[in-house]
């Protein structure tokens, strides 16, 4: 990747809907998974022949397998709530980014084999063959959405477009058109039990190297224990936790918590991620192989509860999906919730006082907090109506003095996506994760403004990574972003409790 | 019997029989196909109770609606609540004796007409003057609001230019529902208008007003946040487990 070959979207002061970009976007294009890759996961490895055929029966095949799939081909009235809702579409202005011309792409080969209408007016009703170029045009635009289901949360009908992204990636797996990022990365949880291909002994090597640092810093034996059976709980946690910053920051955090409490705890080396990239490309069954092996390291190392990291697309799976997907959990402890959330488990260690944090440790940061999507709008926490909002803020609240929340259209479930999510943060996406990541910035640059806000605090992994990226392309220190963990990590007190 | 009587009546006979059969059909498809997956959009409601409520603001409010832009609500609502209204006043050509229920929105139901039109006229606009909306719309799109306004002027034509022999409509509407034929009165408006709701009954199986039945399906909308509590195990799914 060269310098930037595009512009970087000017920060309003207040978000404007763009003026049509026709094609504004049409060069966007992630790589194609190589032969291998795609072969690794059961899907052929390059265009098959007969492409056509099959992928309008897989279309057929999923809409017998998903109601959502099978009641959001049908009930879009075109009304056009949603048109102005996408990140991807406020950041670039091209139509097909809006959540509506976006489904249409799908919908439209839908209506041409599948609806009367459609097979007799096609052009009455927007119908179209599927022809190479409307495959193509799925594989660029389809990847131009991060699944972050804001479109769903506005639509009168609930349409959510990261079910048809999901349809239209299965869709195109299944002739052969994977894409790379994803594929890869998924075949690697398959060979290697996470995200990075980090195997179980460099694993060990870096957690002793992080034991010895928290050592040298605060004079602490805080242990960060892999494959300790009869531990109690076993934590899960985004493999970028282990080395990339700020993610490693939070790891230390969590670690520090366990510590403070007393909980025996421990990381597995089977299961050493907590990110399901099975979700990005909608396929309930490597979505369940990868969470397998979740519940195959919780029974064999005997853990009575199992707490997942920060991570948003894996809490999404972890608390909407295990449950279907890998349970039932009979074998855990039942006094806890299955799985639970690390801000859940420190939320709660907080208010019983079981841990003592000192906000002043965090002083110099004036803090916000980024909701993430996915925990956002696809799962919950804490049990309580709007805990995904309320306990991660109560979390970062504990841990510092200086807290403002960003405008009440770009948090809890209004919240923006990054702008890497659901299998994109790949760097030939740039042009296309920076601009989506406008809204956010603008969000960010009224609080930056208004109350000197330096530091934002989230709760996934991508969003990390995305925003360590995008960060400098708005003039924002690459620094500013972090976890939550990070921020307790600091402030705890890590001797006695009193 | 004229030809006009026998004609409408087999034509409403036909578009009944398409919309039922056509609706049981869909509404079937989607009550068969599984929700594998606990995909609710949250934050969600944590019981059944919760997510009946949830539902009827939807319906009856168009709660996503108004969150996500309010002049499309405006219209929206203002068109389907007139809709309603105005339906349920045309109750009384089809029950002998009234109910006294649609006997007092008689007169509510008449200025529903125009409000009905008003809303749509707005809907109408918007396609042609957002340049997103004119983006997204497809013909069949216009031709639907088309067939609307069509039916909303006829039926107001009905009343304030040309009148109506509505005794005789009444006596044609309850003969169908008897099947003891009676004759329709050969009136351009009423033809019109009996004519496009007859199109409209018929279409409606296999158009974007599915959004109708659509939206109680919808997981999104339909579903509790509950998942952690309880599995949804659809039957292919389970024959993964199996293996």
């Amino acid at each position: 990747m060269g310098a930037a070959d595009f512009q970087t979207p000017a920060l309003k002061e207040y978000p404007v809907i763009p003026i049509l970009a026709q094609d504004a976007m049409a060069g966007s294009k992630p790589y194609v998974a190589s032969e291998k890759m795609n072969e690794a996961l059961g899907f052929p490895g390059k265009l098959v022949e007969g492409w056509r055929e099959i992928a309008i029966a897989k279309m057929g095949e999923l809409r017998g397998r998903y109601r959502s799939l099978r009641v959001f081909l049908d009930a879009c009235v075109h009304c056009g709530a949603c048109t102005d809702k996408c990140h991807y579409f406020l950041g670039t202005g091209d139509p097909k980014n809006m959540p509506v011309a976006r489904q249409e792409l799908l919908r439209k080969v839908y209506r041409r084999y599948f609806t009367f209408a459609g097979k007799y007016f096609p052009k009455l009703v927007g119908a179209e063959d599927l022809t190479e170029q409307v495959l193509e045009d799925w594989y660029r635009y389809f990847n131009q959405c991060s699944e972050c289901r804001r479109c769903s949360v506005y639509c009168p009908y609930g349409i959510d477009t990261a079910e048809l992204t999901m349809a239209a990636k299965e869709i195109m797996d299944s002739v052969g058109m994977g894409q790379k990022y994803t594929n890869e990365i998924i075949g690697k949880v398959h060979k290697i039990g996470n995200n990075l291909g980090l195997p179980g002994p460099a694993l060990e090597d870096t957690l002793q190297t992080l034991e010895e640092e928290i050592k040298e810093d605060t004079g602490v034996d805080v242990r960060m224990p892999v494959d300790e059976a009869g531990a109690e709980v076993l934590l899960v946690t985004p493999s970028a936790d282990f080395f990339a910053e700020p993610h490693v920051f939070s790891l230390i955090g969590y670690a520090k918590v366990f510590h403070a409490a007393g909980i025996r705890w421990t990381m597995s080396s089977h299961a050493s991620e907590a990110g399901n990239f099975g979700l990005f490309i909608g396929n309930y069954e490597q979505m369940r192989k990868i969470a397998q092996r979740v519940r195959e390291a919780a029974l064999e190392l005997g853990v009575k509860r199992i707490v997942v990291g920060e991570c948003g697309h894996a809490w999404r799976v972890a608390y909407s999906f295990w449950n279907t997907l890998i349970g039932p959990f009979d074998f855990l402890d039942p006094r806890y919730p299955v799985p639970q959330h690390i801000c859940e488990l420190t939320g709660d260690l907080i208010q019983r006082g079981a841990i003592r944090l000192d906000k002043e440790a965090n002083d110099a940061r004036v803090v916000t907090f980024h909701d993430s999507c996915n925990v956002a709008r696809g799962a919950g926490m804490g049990g309580i109506p709007r805990g995904q909002f309320i306990i991660p803020r109560r979390v970062v609240q504990a841990a510092c003095n200086h807290f403002h929340d960003m405008a009440p259209e770009a948090i809890h479930e209004n919240t923006y996506c990054c702008g890497g999510g659901g299998g994109l943060l790949t760097d030939e996406l740039t042009e296309l994760r920076v601009k989506g990541a406008l809204p956010r910035m603008e969000a960010l640059k009224a609080v930056v403004d208004e109350h000197g806000v330096n530091f934002m605090a989230t709760i996934c992994a991508i969003c990390k990574a995305q925003f360590s990226k995008v960060l400098p392309y708005y003039k924002f220190d690459m620094g500013m972003i972090g976890g939550v963990h990070q921020l307790v990590g600091d402030a705890i007190r890590l001797g006695r409790n009193d | 019997m004229s030809a006009v009587t026998i004609i409408y009546a087999c034509l409403f006979y036909a578009a009944t029989a398409m919309l039922v059969v056509g609706l049981a059909v869909k509404i079937a498809g989607y009550a068969r196909t599984p929700a594998p997956l606990t995909i609710p959009t949250t934050p969600a409601p944590r019981t059944g109770a919760g997510v009946a409520l949830r539902m009827a603001r939807e319906v009856a409010l168009f709660e996503s609606l108004f969150r996500a832009n309010k002049w499309i609500w405006l219209f929206g609502w203002l068109f389907h609540a007139a809709l309603a209204l105005v339906l349920f006043r045309h109750l009384r050509y089809f029950t002998e004796p009234v109910w006294a229920a649609v006997a007092i929105a008689q007169p509510f139901g008449v200025y529903a007409g125009f409000a009905m039109l008003a809303g749509l006229a707005g809907l109408w606009a918007r396609r042609f003057l957002v340049e997103r909306i004119r983006y997204i719309s497809t013909y069949s799109d216009h031709l639907m609001l088309a067939l609307l306004v069509l039916i909303a002027v006829s039926g107001l034509m009905m009343k304030y230019v040309s009148h109506t022999d509505i005794v005789a409509v009444k006596a044609f509407m309850l003969g169908l529902m008897r099947l003891d034929w009676q004759p329709l009165p050969a009136d351009g408006p009423l033809l019109v208008h009996l004519f496009m709701v007859a199109a409209l009954m018929a279409v409606f199986p296999a158009s974007k007003l599915l959004h109708a039945p659509g939206i109680f399906f919808s997981p999104t909308r339909n579903q509790a946040d509950d998942s952690r509590e309880q599995r949804r195990l659809a039957p292919w799914a389970a024959e993964l487990e199996q293996k």
